[in-house]
């Protein structure tokens, strides 16, 4: 597994596009470093996962949030359109880093918004993805047709868990957790019909990002502070490995959230 | 009957798009015909519908082709067809049919391009002009022959907005206005973003009804002011008539604010103050010859407050002040909503829709009313981001001058 990742040297509350933004509750970039550097090594030195990492820029705060970038599938890289302009700077200097990668650049029509891995996921041979708050689902029809593969789009419904990454999660082939409240009836219905052991997990747990995990085979990296799913990952034979984030959870995002699956 | 065709394509079958997307036109009071499908062979294919629907009336037709839009039903061929422009066919007059806007961005396609709408605002036309490459909002009265508008709902885009205020903890009492809210989150929240806006050196307004001088909270507004956190006022003659009454002779509508009792004649107090105000000239001479010394629209003199007096056909007097032509008063407060980023509409029916017509969605509004009917005729007429708390304003104005730590004596 190889992922990309951004250091949050200039991370920080500059502006509020989510529920959980406040410029008046800052983070504090000491902690937010430590936190960062504790995911890193847990990645990189304990479970020796290749982790790149892409230069911050001043000015773009959630660049550190590398899961928004793009798709990368196979040797392309579709670039997001972000719906905020605040997150818009971001784009070029992702774009820029993969092409020197050598991957192929695929930019999407300027008004189809599309946030990357952020609201895309694979589940076995298909997709899900999220729309209607960041994303739209003409975005997802678009990657649909560069990649040739079926995406199963899920109408999100609650600010708060406004990218797909923050209430699914894929486990391995009919396993996945997920927080029912984020979802409309007919995409409950849609993750019903084509996951066979889905797991509800409460609303607590899913407030301290349950949802927003890094899964590398049988084993699964997370924030800290949710013993409920931990003990049901655990009894499906996953290897859980916990680390704080706290200072990510400010701004809206946890693990899953601060890295992009480059293979 | 209204109609039209939408084209849905992708993978709309397991992802039950298809029929949320037909449930939707049922459950809007539309009716539909699929005119074509195609279903993929394989996984990976999309699959594809052609739609015509039949609403029994146009706005019905467009509601259900907005809300299509969202999940990727879009009219055939939108997306590359550019808006109609017609000629607006005399002064004051839009063409038929004309495109009427909502408060929210809006973006409308001329010449093969997007081009962001200016001043958003609900109930305007949107006069285009193709050359400059520049589209604004436009209300029906200041449009002039021949300015290009544009009709139907072609090429027009709108973009919906998150939630303006967040809430602390998890919101499944979504309602904007609601008797069963906890109120005191909400005022610590609305004194943060008051903060906020202060320190980012942004105009908070401030609307408000003559109940706030009936009441006696006059003073938390006296404080706000001095404080800078307040940078417009918009109100009828009401309010000002009564605060210069208790400025003068310590009355409201006759009623010491003090004893609570009702003065000898005490009737007479706010004819009285609207006389001493017309021979002073203006409410600003009144103050500068230290007639009035003391009250709202006193400091608003003294900290150089924008004010905009809107009058009505019940008024006394009225004072100098009013501005008694409608179109003017709202051409003058259409100015003074530029760049106000948080609005607080306070005791006031009548101001806070005129008001609320005027916003962009993107201001944070706050309706503070005893009467729940204000908040919810507010978001009927469309200001659809207010947020209302059922409070008397006194004590709510109380509660917000605590949470932004400003003492006030009495």
């Amino acid at each position: 597994m190889k992922l990309l990742m951004c250091s949050p040297q200039y991370y920080g509350i500059e502006y509020e596009i989510n529920p959980w933004m406040s410029r008046s509750r800052q983070s504090t970039p000491q902690l937010a470093r430590t936190q960062w550097q504790g995911l890193r090594r847990l990645l990189q030195d304990q479970l020796a996962i290749d982790v790149q990492l892409v230069e911050p820029q001043q000015g773009l705060p959630d660049m550190v949030f590398t899961a928004n970038a793009g798709l990368v599938y196979r040797n392309k890289f579709i670039v997001s359109n972000f719906r905020h302009d605040v997150r818009r700077g971001e784009a070029p200097f992702f774009a820029e880093w993969f092409r020197q990668q050598g991957f192929e650049i695929i930019h999407l029509p300027r008004d189809h918004f599309f946030e990357g891995e952020g609201d895309l996921l694979k589940y076995g041979d298909r997709w899900f993805a999220g729309y209607h708050i960041r994303s739209d689902i003409t975005g997802h029809q678009n990657v649909a047709e560069i990649i040739e593969q079926e995406i199963l789009s899920l109408e999100l419904t609650n600010d708060w868990f406004y990218h797909l990454d923050t209430c699914f999660c894929p486990l391995r082939e009919g396993q996945a957790l997920f927080y029912p409240m984020a979802f409309d009836s007919y995409a409950r219905q849609v993750l019903d019909n084509n996951i066979p052991q889905l797991i509800a997990v409460s609303e607590e747990e899913a407030a301290k990002f349950a949802c927003n995990a890094i899964v590398a085979g049988d084993t699964i990296v997370m924030s800290e502070g949710c013993p409920k799913v931990r003990e049901q990952l655990e009894s499906l034979g996953f290897a859980v490995f916990e680390t704080p984030l706290s200072e990510f959870h400010k701004a809206g995002g946890s693990a899953k959230c601060l890295a992009l699956i480059i293979e | 009957m209204a109609q039209s065709v939408v084209e849905i394509s992708g993978h709309i079958i397991d992802s039950l798009i298809l029929p949320k997307v037909l449930d939707l036109i049922i459950n809007l009071g539309a009716e539909f015909e699929i005119l074509d499908i195609k279903i993929g062979n394989r996984r990976a294919d999309r699959s594809y519908a052609r739609i015509r629907i039949d609403a029994p009336t146009s706005a019905l037709l467009d509601r259900v082709l907005a809300k299509l839009k969202e999940h990727g039903a879009l009219p055939v061929s939108e997306e590359s067809e550019s808006a109609l422009l017609e000629p607006a066919p005399a002064d004051g007059v839009f063409p038929d049919q004309f495109y009427s806007t909502t408060n929210l961005t809006t973006w409308v396609r001329v010449d093969d391009r997007w081009i962001e709408v200016a001043f958003s605002e609900m109930d305007c036309g949107i006069r285009v002009d193709p050359q400059a490459a520049r589209a604004e909002c436009v209300p029906i009265h200041r449009v002039k022959k021949n300015d290009l508008v544009v009709v139907g709902h072609r090429g027009i885009k709108i973009q919906p907005i998150e939630r303006q205020i967040p809430r602390a903890g998890f919101e499944f009492m979504s309602s904007a206005v609601s008797t069963e809210q906890p109120k005191g989150i909400l005022i610590q929240e609305i004194a943060e973003s008051m903060k906020q806006v202060r320190r980012e050196q942004g105009r908070i307004l401030v609307v408000a009804g003559p109940g706030l001088v009936h009441t006696g909270a006059a003073r938390f507004l006296v404080r706000l002011i001095e404080d800078d956190y307040v940078q417009v006022i918009f109100a009828g003659n009401g309010l000002a008539v009564h605060d210069i009454e208790s400025a003068l002779y310590g009355t409201s509508l006759g009623v010491y604010l003090d004893k609570k009792i009702r003065a000898l004649e005490g009737h007479e107090h706010h004819l009285w103050a609207i006389n001493a105000v017309r021979r002073a000239g203006s409410i600003r001479q009144a103050v500068e010859s230290g007639l009035i010394g003391k009250g709202i629209f006193y400091s608003c003199v003294k900290k150089g407050v924008d004010f905009i007096l809107a009058g009505s056909i019940r008024d006394d007097g009225p004072l100098p002040d009013v501005v008694t032509d409608t179109l003017q008063a709202q051409e003058l407060m259409r100015e003074k909503v530029r760049g106000v980023s948080l609005a607080l509409m306070m005791a006031t029916t009548l101001h806070a829709i005129a008001t609320g017509n005027l916003l962009p969605a993107t201001v944070k509004t706050v309706c503070v009313d005893i009467n729940p009917a204000v908040v919810t005729k507010l978001t009927d007429r469309g200001t659809f981001q207010a947020i209302g708390l059922v409070t008397d304003v006194e004590p709510f104005l109380r509660a917000l001058c605590q949470s932004l730590d400003l003492e006030v004596a009495g």
